[in-house]
């Protein structure tokens, strides 16, 4: 058995790991309020925004239809853009983002489809590296707090690639904030565009609807707005998903810190009496002998 | 005159404006527009330049960038790339 030394360090050691992972918690439940309100913040824009598509949409069909609302008509080159956060600590919260789209990856290379993947957070691109290195076309960094920055330059890119031709379907993987102990793998079309298909058609009461310039321009002009906005949604439901992921697995760490103090207490105390107990025997033992 | 205007004007980040107002003018991309309560439904896109928001005499203007309004008979929705409140 450890000398009780030994087993006084080690406790101490414990402790100040217990002090952190708290710190960490505490921490984390901070700015998880922080990234709730700016998750919630943005879903009025996200919502109108999809209502008004599913609005135009229905309009225009056929040939002259954008092709990002329709696609190109193959589904033979695939885009998957995976969000993650940059930070771990989190448990399980990017590995079961990951997860979710590596089966998805799996199943578009048994088709014999042609992948393509982005990664938006260090996490994906550091777990993506091993497997998918040659598919990973690029990686960003989220920042501290997303920045419609970073979703713009994300949606650039995907708009550079489709139009030279080079993907056909584009599916963004993230983390759906649901509450602060359940974030959901989701995943999303953002080519074509998924229209919204519980979104309410907006009653007109008779009038038509007039639109300037025209139909076709505003939909053109909307539909990469709505990738961008869907990227930085995914990337604030993230930001909110980790940091509660992260107070959770903070939170668990801190039990399970304090749970090992105290066995290793008991253990301690057992070793001290166990000697105090074997000196008494000593002396004892030498005083009969005189 | 019937009534007050349903207005919100939403950017990604979060909600600038939600409420009941008088007037509101924008910078349509075909030209400034101005909107009434009960105005025919009409959805455009913005240019970059003022929204003004009139109400019981106060206005309050806000700048933005890119974006679209869409007018409903439930009131005016304009969603902008960036906005900020003018100071």
């Amino acid at each position: 058995m450890a000398s009780v030394k030994e087993m006084r360090n080690r406790i101490s050691a414990v402790k100040s790991t217990q002090k952190i992972t708290k710190a960490m918690q505490m921490v984390a439940a901070a700015k998880l309020r922080r990234a709730q309100n700016a998750a919630q913040d943005s879903r009025p824009y996200a919502q109108r925004m999809a209502s008004v598509i599913a609005n135009l949409a229905a309009g225009v069909s056929g040939d002259g239809a954008p092709r990002l609302l329709v696609g190109t008509g193959s589904d033979q080159r695939q885009l998957v853009i995976i969000a993650t956060s940059d930070r771990g600590l989190a448990g399980g919260f990017n590995t079961s983002i990951v997860r979710a789209a590596r089966q998805h990856i799996d199943g578009l290379l048994a088709a014999g489809k042609d992948v393509k993947i982005i990664a938006a957070g260090r996490k994906a691109r550091d777990q993506l590296r091993r497997l998918h290195a040659q598919r990973l076309i690029e990686t960003y960094e989220v920042g501290g707090n997303p920045s419609l920055t970073v979703a713009e330059e994300i949606s650039q890119k995907v708009q550079a690639l489709f139009e030279a031709g080079e993907i056909d379907v584009v599916t963004l993987f993230f983390s759906e904030f649901k509450s602060v102990v359940t974030q959901t793998p989701t995943a999303r079309q953002l080519i074509p565009a998924e229209v919204a298909v519980g979104a309410p058609p907006i009653d007109l009461k008779g009038a038509a609807y007039e639109y300037e310039p025209d139909e076709a321009a505003i939909l053109s002009d909307l539909l990469p707005r709505n990738i961008t906005t869907q990227i930085f949604s995914a990337m604030l439901e993230n930001q909110a998903g980790f940091f509660a992921a992260q107070m959770t697995a903070m939170d668990n760490a801190t039990r399970n810190a304090g749970d090992m103090i105290a066995s290793l207490t008991l253990q301690m105390n057992r070793a001290r009496q166990a000697q105090i107990t074997k000196e008494l025997i000593e002396i004892i033992s030498g005083a009969e002998a005189i | 005159m019937a009534g007050k205007l349903n207005f919100s004007l939403v950017s990604p980040e979060r909600e600038l404006f939600n409420g009941l107002v008088d007037q509101v003018d924008a910078p349509g991309s075909e030209g400034d527009f101005g909107v009434l309560a009960g105005h025919a439904p009409f959805m455009t896109a913005l240019k970059e330049g003022p929204v003004r928001v009139y109400n019981g005499g106060a206005v309050v203007t806000y700048e933005v960038r890119g974006g679209f309004a869409d007018v409903t008979p439930e009131g005016l929705t304009i969603l902008a790339e960036h906005a900020v409140e003018a100071i």
